[in-house]
């Protein structure tokens, strides 16, 4: 099922089980690769965990079993220092933004910024302004985040975490809460994310128009099982894939609304008769 | 019986945090290891904000004591020694616990709502995945203030305690302003003061990680929030109160 490409992995899961506390198991003993430059969707149907997957790379969570590497290096084993290291190198962007409330937008982009690099106050001004007009939001350094609309605060997260410029991107449900032009113009940023800046884009989300619209291969995780129900190109899977769940999911249950409306008009017919 | 594995991980976790928050101490040497502008909010939040308050509680305390200890001490003629009776009484014990007191209903609620609704927002998580320590990042600051802000406070506490027993001794024992205040600087030593001001330290430092610690734990959603402030307040008042107890059980081995 994976595709072998000559290029190490950015991302390499290995046989990873994870859950709550010491019985529930959310995931087991699941395993894949998110190759450098691609964009690689996590989806599943509410519940199966895959948000909790995302917590577990970016190494907020400790799986129960297995490993995570990124770039190589295992987060999973590394302690705190290390772990703090390694985290400089990927930007988080979580559902609501995860602003910092006290701190104005500006505050917030130039917050890694102060803390890890030697830049002066106008080198990090200028770096904020660029970030802030990436996202589009230019101008808006002094506006504090309860000043702004959902769509905003997530593009704003969005700037800062791409303040040093990772090459490793994540993405919690981008699209969670936005009208479908916002939505969309959050998926055109993601992609130019990839293509302007050569990064790697990690992305959770159960939205089947942005996956078709970003994504280069997806996995699905599949509540039941427990496990990976189907990894690959999204159009693909969407034609070809063996597992019926997997097709009715990438259809939109198409299947069930056909036979919702062959129901329904069976119903009218027999009323009028 | 409880088995020493549960009284360990009771334990486990509070001590844990303590370790961690001691760990960054450090932090504050560094080129931005404090953030001026958030030790100056949690210093006017803990600090200059609660001054009428304490004013208030503490004069009033000073009052009630002054008018108790004057309906005893009537009874023997002995009233000039409701002086001494205040006077140690606020240095001592009422002025740092006044203080601990309403910090802890100002304070430390408000850290550990503060610290849950980050959590409940990702902040907390936020701060993770860049790299920064939280325990660095969100409770240096408030620590910090919180040892400046109480030792003040106390300071003021007292002074407050002090003219509420005096004006009791004034009115309700006719006693003259000039007795009064003499009597107060004859029996008061510097030192008895300055223990009650240390004394609040300490205090600082326990509601601090109460407050925090309970926002730390909280769980991620509005009732949690609002629990964890509940509980921050009542085992600060509990740590405080225990605190206070081996205090003057260790003052009174230096004679005091």
């Amino acid at each position: 099922m994976v595709q072998q490409s000559g290029k190490t992995p950015d991302i390499s899961v290995r046989n990873l089980t994870v859950g709550y506390g010491t019985e529930k198991v959310l995931l087991q003993d699941i395993s894949f690769d998110v190759r450098p430059g691609e964009i690689f969707c996590i989806m599943g149907g509410s519940g199966c965990g895959k948000s909790t997957l995302l917590k577990h790379i970016i190494g907020l969570y400790e799986p129960m079993a297995g490993d995570i590497e990124i770039f190589g290096r295992s987060i999973v084993r590394a302690d705190e220092e290390e772990k703090q290291e390694l985290m400089r190198h990927f930007g988080v962007t979580y559902q609501g933004g995860a602003l910092f409330g006290s701190m104005t937008l500006g505050e917030n982009v130039a917050l890694p910024l102060e803390e890890y690099t030697q830049m002066s106050r106008a080198e990090i001004a200028a770096v904020v302004a660029e970030k802030l007009k990436l996202v589009g939001l230019e101008g808006l350094e002094s506006y504090m985040p309860a000043e702004l609309s959902g769509g905003m605060r997530k593009r704003a997260g969005l700037a800062r975490a791409m303040a040093l410029n990772p090459r490793l991107l994540f993405f919690d449900e981008p699209s969670a809460g936005l009208d479908p032009i916002t939505s969309a113009e959050l998926d055109q940023l993601i992609l130019r994310m990839r293509d302007q800046y050569g990064a790697t884009v990690v992305v959770v989300t159960h939205e089947l128009d942005s996956v078709f619209t970003i994504a280069d291969r997806v996995v699905m995780l599949d509540k039941k099982s427990r496990s990976i129900a189907a990894e690959g190109d999204p159009f693909e899977l969407r034609e070809h894939s063996e597992n019926a769940w997997v097709r009715a999911f990438l259809n939109r249950g198409g299947f069930r609304g056909a036979e919702r409306r062959r129901e329904k008009s069976q119903r009218t017919e027999a009323e009028e008769k | 019986m409880i088995g020493m594995r549960e009284v360990v991980e009771t334990f486990r976790e509070p001590v844990v945090f303590i370790g961690r928050v001691a760990g960054v101490f450090p932090h504050l040497f560094h080129r931005r290891g404090l953030r001026r502008r958030e030790f100056l909010y949690y210093l006017d939040l803990c600090g200059a904000r609660s001054l009428p308050i304490v004013l208030a509680i503490c004069y009033l305390m000073g009052l009630v004591l002054g008018f108790q200890a004057a309906l005893q001490m009537r009874k023997v003629g002995t009233e000039i020694f409701v002086v001494d009776l205040v006077g140690f009484s606020v240095l001592k014990e009422f002025g740092p616990l006044m203080v601990a007191m309403i910090a802890t209903g100002r304070a430390g609620s408000a850290f550990a709502a503060e610290i849950g609704t980050m959590k409940v927002d990702e902040e907390i998580s936020a701060l993770e995945t860049m790299g920064i320590s939280p325990a660095a990042y969100l409770v240096l600051p408030k620590m910090l203030s919180m040892l400046i802000a109480l030792p003040v406070l106390t300071v003021f506490g007292d002074f407050a305690g002090i003219v509420g027993g005096l004006t009791v001794g004034v009115t309700v024992l006719d006693l003259p302003m000039a007795a009064y205040c003499s009597r107060t600087m004859e029996v008061l030593d510097s030192v008895t003061f300055l223990l009650g001001v240390v004394k609040s330290m300490v205090f600082a430092v326990l509601i601090t990680l109460a407050g925090c610690y309970c926002g730390f734990r909280s769980s991620a959603d509005a009732q949690g929030v609002g629990r964890a402030a509940t509980s921050a307040v009542v085992s600060s008042i509990f740590l405080v109160v225990i605190a206070d107890a081996v205090i003057a059980i260790l003052y009174s081995f230096i004679g005091y």
